[in-house]
Parts: structure tokens; C-alpha cells; sequence
């Protein structure tokens, strides 16, 4: 099974376009392989006769490097072993960047069980879906309530989304409200932003939020700022969205974090969504809003699974961040990707300190709910900040601030941040992974405001 | 091209002197200190705003660049508000938080004054994209500054706007200098009209010293974009007898440049021709000028009365 995308772990064999003893020569093509992201044809890149395909059409969930056919010379005698052993550094790889894996074998601990008081408040289903499935849903359903929302971007609509999360939107809601837009960010922003001044509720997609800094300007000196300019006359309800921050081994100019960037603005609102369940209320309430909102998603996580409320009314509030999970020894502020991370390292805390963690997954940046975070660290006396963000002017630093203002009295220790390295991202492997912010940065934050030594 | 009534000729002449006498006590007040900031005259491109003016439905939609003042005359809001922004109090069209650069008016249509080079350009594009999106027949008044021509934004939002057939009237006001640089010392290519060819949008040239060009012109290029085929450009040949800002002493350009170009005054213009086709006397003109002067004496008077914003607006219309 080939890797077809940054962040691809397994596959789905859609088509076999060969059979067991046909020819092939290199760059033949031989199956059609569903991604993470779209579906693929696949060229040979040896030359031979197909001995074996190993997996029928239409399996699905297989691993990247498996072993899917067997091309070679039929007069001479292969010993192919069916399962096959994936080199160590790939699975070194397929671990350090596939958080999804990752969080799939912790959901047992962490995903599905959330705590009693927080089931009681959520309506869940019982079916779970992926983040970028409840993205898509949430946005379906605001254009059936609301024919003043459209979706413009790259990719959105006969590519079916870049990352797959516009898919089917096109079909449903037709080209005029579903619009694929030449690679050309600032012009179409300051378009969706005209749009949205005359009164329609533009959702704009960027690819990445790298791409955004092409457009910084008609985001924050149009967007942002036009309904004080004009005295309270003209507002500009739009969504900004797509995937920000690292996703795996794409490097410095795709891999960065833009939440503090953005939220230093007055006149945006800024949103993180950290599962399906807050990825799903967090976008409706967005969607209609009367302001401008950034709405930071993380390719990543765009395979994680959980479940969600499907009452088409469910909203999260913006401006209100959520107890993750209650604790009482430390506090852990965090958002986005970087909510399982803290959770792995309260598992781990627990399990090797037997310190009870409180963490606090923020859901919106700006405005920021200060009340739970003051009120937690009134509880516990410790904090520590994690995001992936560089660490200068970084949401954390802002929350640091807060406190030391606000609950000075209250701290046992000084509050601790944990952040991205302060250079740009690096391509290898090994130079990524010390970049972000890993579990034992956590737990060692967590030990040096707790005096463990 | 348009039929022109013996009203219209009086309507001209009035908004275009209204805006000149309107420019002309701005620079007054802000040599008193009452106005700051950046603020950028109009004199001289009269018949460029007033011309597009004559052709537009109430309903259209105008976006321009932050040398606005003559633009929101233009589109009949009430010039004590407008210079009561002018001096950042709270009866200012924006309630003193936007100043000379960023005025508004959503109930007549207007969506700025816009104070970044180049950045209304799509924002009028999606404004466009909304008439149409609604199926309305309106179409959205899209002003450029020759300036603006060499920023990449704008080609993003021809490319867009031809792509989608969109109902925008691009507007170059070419009044010979961005800022200090003279146009054929910014732009390679002085036909800034062609600048659409290569995504397909006609263009045209005229003479913006001349409202009847100017007419005639829009006339033609608005039937065209009304009728859903998509945006049009008209590059009109102005200049502005005052510097860029109040702050700029204007040392790039020859004062006999200047006076040559006084010599074609748009103003005087149609009142030549206000005389020679007999439309009004000279005593009736002189009666337009003294009312024109009062009602902008009056502006002042109340701009420079109005109150400060309260402190308290300092964080109101951050979000709605």
C-alpha cells in the first residue's frame, strides 16, 4: 500500500486495474487507492507478471507498506513473504506522524469516556464520525437552513476539497454556491469580503492557513475592521477556514501556526476545534456569526473519530472553553491538536506521579474564556500552557499574563509554556519531531511547576 | 448616449461646484487644525465622479479609494456629516472612528472609502458577486486610482470577475501620479484601460476633464455590464490640481502642468455650456454658487461643532 498523502496511514483498495497473470510494465497502472484525501490511480514500478493480489476490491483500512500484489518473473522461484516486515524507520515515521493511530488506541481510555457530568450534557450519537465528516455536515446543514451561505476555495467543488471536507457539497448545493477559485488568495478574499459587506455569509476555505498570509491584508484592514470604521454600518459575516499548523513532514512554509497571529486582532473571532463533538458546534455557531471568524482545523485531526450531536440546532458557544477533564493538583491550558497530546501526558502523569490533571481545552481563542482558566488555576495553583504555536507572543503568553494579573496570589509555581520551537519548521523527520511539542515536554512542564524532580 | 435634460445640466454643475467648495474648506479646516490625519483632495477630478453619477441607479453599488469625499457628494449623502467625519465627531458618517479615508454609507449603497491601495478592487468585485448572486439587475461602481493598477490584487479580481461574469463597472481614475510617481514612471504600459485584455474585458479611454465624455462613456460601459456580460473598464484621463494628501507640497510636476490643466476646467466646462444652450443666466449660476457656498459654510459650522465621540465608543462596533 503505497503513501499517497503527508499525513496517508492506510488505504482502501477501490479497483484492481489487473489481474492475476497479466504483464506489466513500469508505469502501467494497477489499482485505484482511496486516501485521506481523494482516490488515486497507482502506476507499476516494476516490470513482471501479477503473481498474486493479496487484498480483494473494495477491502478497506490497510496499512501503508503492506504488501498489496506480487509482480515478478514467474520461472523463477520468489520467496515473497505475504507480510511483508515494515522497515523501522518507516514505522518510526507512521508513529511520530500519525497522531489519528494514536489516538485510536488511547480512545478506549480517553475518546470514549468522557467524564460522567460532561455525558450528561452531551447528546451523543452513537455512530462516530470523522472531524472532517462533522465539518462537512455542519456546513450542509447551514446552507439548507441559509441560501445566503456559499462556499468558495480552492478545490471545494469538483475536486470534492483538497482534504476532502467539502465532498458531496457541490452535488448537493450546485456550482453557484459551491466555487472552485483560481489560486489566487487575495483576490478571492477580498471578493468573499465584498460579499459579505453587501450581506451574504461567505464560508472561504484555505487550503492551508498558510495560504492566508496572501490575503493577511483583506482579512485584518477590510474584514476585521470595517464594522468600526463605518461606525457600526457595515459588518462582515464570513468564515474562514481550513486546516492550520504542522501536518507531517511538509516544512517550514506549510507547517505553521497562525492562532496567536490572528488573534491578536480586534474584530476577528478566533475558533480551534479540538474533536468532531466541538468541531461540529463550534462551526455552527460560526456560520452565524455576524463577525468575521478564523476557524483553525488541523489536517491531522481531520481523521479523528468521535462522536457528535446531531440536532442541527447544537451549537457550542463561542467565547466558552470546555473542562476536558477535571483534576485537581495542575492545570493544563491547551486547544486544537494539542488537547490528546495533554491527554496522554495526564494518563502518563497519573500513572507515574499520580498527579490529577485539569486540562482545559480553550475551543475558542478570541474572545478568550479567562473565568474557567482563572478559576481552575484558583484550584489547582499550577499551570502550564500547551499549543503548537512558536512560543513569542503566543496565546499562552497571553494567558501567563492573565493570570500572573489576576491569580498571582494563587500560584505555587510560575506558569510554564510549552510551545513549537522558535525556528521555522524543519523537512527531516527527526529535527520535526523535536520541533512540536511532544508528550514529554508536557510532563516535564508538568514536573517543574509540581517540584518534582 | 444618454438623453440629457436642461435639469440634468443644472444637477452636473451644482454637485461638481458643491465638491469643489467642499474640498476647498476641507484644506481650510485642516490648515486650522480641526481636520488631521491623511486627507486627500478631489479638486479638479470633478467630472469624473459627477459624469459616472448621471448614469447610476440608486440601487447600484459604489466602493472607491480613500480620496472619497467627492465620491459620498456625489452619491447625495449630506455633506455636514460628511465633513463632521472629516473632523472626527459623532454626527461623521462613521461616527468619527473612520476618518477622511473610511466612510460608509450601507442605506445609499456606498461601501467605501477604502484607505489600502488596490484593496477595494475585490471588495467591489464581491459586492458584484453578490448583485448577482441575489438576481439583482444592479451593478457594482468599482474605483481605482492609476496607482492601484500595479498591484496584483487587481488582476486577481479581473481574472475573477470575468471568470464569473460578474456585474463590475471598473472605474481608473488616472489623475497622472500615484502619490509622487508619476503614472509612466510606475506602469509599464501607459494604456491602463488595456490592462483587462488578457482576460477579455473591453476597455476604454476618455476624457475625465469632460462630463460629457465621462457620460457617454459610462453610459455605454454600464448597458454593457447591466446586461450580465461581465465587467468593463474605463480608464479616465483626470488630474488633481492639489497634491496627493494636505502634506504633499506636489514639487514632482511643473506648476505650468498645472495650470495647463486649469485651462480645461470641468467645472467651467459645463458652465459654458450651461450659457451657451441658454439653460440658465449668469444670475441664476451666480445664485447656485452663493447657495453651494453657504451650504458648505454650513457644513463646516456643523462638523466643527458636532461633539467628540464619548469615551465610551472607544469599544463599541468592534463586533457586532
Amino acid at each position: 500500500m503505497p503513501a499517497l498523502s503527508p499525513t496517508m496511514t492506510e488505504g482502501n483498495l477501490s479497483k484492481w486495474l489487473i489481474k492475476k497473470g497479466d504483464t506489466v510494465k513500469a508505469g502501467d497502472l494497477i489499482a485505484e487507492i482511496e486516501t485521506d484525501k481523494a482516490t488515486m490511480e497507482v502506476e507499476a514500478v516494476d516490470e513482471g507478471v501479477v503473481l498474486d493480489l493479496l487484498f480483494k476490491e473494495g477491502e478497506a483500512n490497510i496499512p501503508v507498506n503492506k504488501v498489496i500484489a506480487i509482480i515478478g518473473d514467474p520461472n523463477e522461484k520468489v520467496e515473497v513473504k505475504k507480510e511483508a516486515p515494515i522497515e523501522k524507520v518507516i514505522e518510526e515515521k507512521k508513529i511520530e506522524k500519525n497522531i489519528e493511530t494514536k489516538i485510536e488506541n488511547k480512545k478506549a481510555d480517553i475518546i470514549d469516556t468522557p467524564s460522567p457530568k460532561i455525558e450528561e450534557n452531551r447528546n451523543l450519537s452513537s455512530e462516530e464520525i470523522t472531524m472532517r465528516q462533522a465539518l462537512r455536515d455542519t456546513m450542509a446543514e447551514e446552507m439548507r437552513k441559509d441560501n445566503k451561505v456559499f462556499i468558495l476555495g480552492e478545490e471545494v467543488a469538483e475536486y470534492q476539497g483538497a482534504y476532502k471536507v467539502t465532498q458531496g457539497l457541490l452535488q448537493e448545493f450546485g456550482k453557484e454556491r459551491v466555487l472552485d477559485t483560481p489560486i489566487s488568495e487575495h483576490g478571492f478574499t477580498g471578493l468573499a469580503v465584498g460579499a459579505a459587506f453587501k450581506g451574504l455569509r461567505p464560508i472561504l476555505e484555505f487550503m492551508t492557513f498558510n495560504f492566508s498570509m496572501q490575503a493577511i491584508d483583506q482579512i485584518i484592514n477590510s474584514a476585521a475592521k470595517t464594522l468600526y470604521m463605518s461606525g457600526g454600518q457595515i459588518n462582515c459575516p464570513i468564515v474562514f477556514r481550513g486546516p492550520n499548523g504542522a501536518a507531517a513532514q511538509v516544512a517550514a512554509q506549510h507547517s505553521q501556526d497562525f492562532s496567536s497571529w490572528y488573534s491578536q486582532v480586534p474584530g476577528l473571532k478566533v475558533i480551534a476545534p479540538s474533536t468532531p463533538y466541538n468541531a461540529k458546534g463550534l462551526l455552527r455557531s460560526a456560520i452565524s456569526d455576524p463577525n468575521p471568524v478564523i476557524f483553525l482545523e488541523n489536517e491531522i485531526l481531520y481523521g479523528l473519530k468521535g462522536p457528535v450531536n446531531n440536532d442541527i440546532n447544537f451549537s457550542i458557544p463561542i467565547g466558552k472553553a470546555n473542562i476536558e477533564k477535571e483534576g485537581k493538583d495542575l492545570t493544563i491550558v491547551t486547544y486544537s491538536i494539542m488537547l490528546q497530546k495533554s491527554k496522554e501526558a495526564a494518563l502518563r502523569l497519573k500513572e507515574e506521579y499520580n498527579l490529577d490533571i485539569e486540562i482545559i481545552d480553550l475551543q475558542t481563542l478570541r474572545p478568550l474564556d479567562t473565568e474557567i482558566i482563572l478559576n481552575s488555576v484558583k484550584k489547582t495553583n499550577r499551570l502550564i500552557t500547551v499549543e503548537e504555536s512558536w512560543p513569542f507572543g503566543s496565546v499562552g503568553s497571553e494567558i501567563a499574563n492573565i493570570v500572573q494579573r489576576d491569580a498571582f496570589d494563587y500560584l505555587d509555581s510560575p506558569v510554564i509554556k510549552v510551545n513549537s520551537a522558535d525556528v521555522p519548521m524543519p523537512y527531516a523527520l527527526s529535527l520535526e519531531k523535536l520541533y512540536l511539542p511532544q508528550v514529554d515536554d508536557i510532563i516535564n512542564a508538568a514536573k517543574k511547576v509540581s517540584y518534582i524532580k | 448616449m444618454k438623453k440629457l435634460q436642461k435639469a440634468d445640466y443644472i444637477k452636473m454643475y451644482s454637485f461638481m461646484l458643491k465638491i469643489r467648495r467642499f474640498e476647498e474648506r476641507a484644506a481650510q479646516l485642516y490648515g486650522m487644525g480641526k481636520i488631521g490625519g491623511f486627507c486627500h483632495l478631489y479638486i479638479g477630478q470633478e467630472a469624473v465622479v459627477v459624469g459616472i453619477l448621471m448614469t447610476i441607479d440608486k440601487n447600484d453599488s459604489v466602493v472607491t479609494t480613500y480620496r472619497d469625499h467627492g465620491h459620498m457628494i456625489a452619491r447625495g449623502l449630506d455633506p455636514k456629516r460628511i465633513m463632521a467625519e472629516l473632523t472626527g465627531r459623532e454626527d461623521g458618517y462613521s461616527a468619527g472612528k473612520g476618518g477622511s479615508m473610511h466612510m460608509f454609507s450601507k442605506e445609499n449603497n456606498f461601501y467605501g472609502g477604502h484607505g489600502i491601495v488596490g484593496a477595494q478592487v475585490p471588495i467591489g468585485t464581491g459586492i458584484a458577486f453578490t448583485h448577482k448572486y441575489n438576481g439583482e439587475k444592479n451593478i457594482c461602481r468599482t474605483y481605482i486610482g492609476d496607482g492601484a493598477m500595479n498591484n496584483g490584487q487587481v488582476f486577481e479580481a479581473f481574472n475573477l470577475a470575468a471568470l464569473w461574469k460578474l456585474p463590475v463597472l471598473y472605474i481608473i481614475e488616472n489623475n497622472k501620479y500615484g502619490m509622487g510617481t508619476s503614472v509612466d514612471r510606475a506602469a509599464a504600459g501607459l494604456d491602463l484601460y488595456k490592462r483587462g485584455e488578457a482576460f477579455g474585458i473591453p476597455g476604454e479611454k476618455v476624457d475625465g476633464m469632460n462630463v460629457f465624455s465621462v457620460i457617454e462613456a459610462a453610459d455605454k460601459a454600464g448597458k454593457y455590464v447591466r446586461e450580465g456580460k461581465g465587467p468593463y473598464i474605463i480608464e479616465v484621463q483626470t488630474y488633481r490640481y492639489r497634491g496627493h494628501s494636505m502634506s504633499d507640497p506636489a514639487k514632482y510636476r511643473t506648476k505650468e502642468e498645472l495650470d495647463n490643466y486649469k485651462q480645461t476646467d470641468p467645472i467651467e466646462i459645463v458652465k459654458a455650456e450651461i450659457l451657451k444652450k441658454k439653460i440658465a443666466t449668469n444670475d441664476e449660476i451666480e445664485k447656485i454658487n452663493k447657495d453651494t457656498l453657504e451650504e458648505i459654510k454650513n457644513a463646516a459650522e456643523f462638523a466643527t461643532n458636532s461633539p467628540f465621540p464619548k469615551d465610551s465608543e472607544l469599544y463599541t462596533d468592534v463586533y457586532l
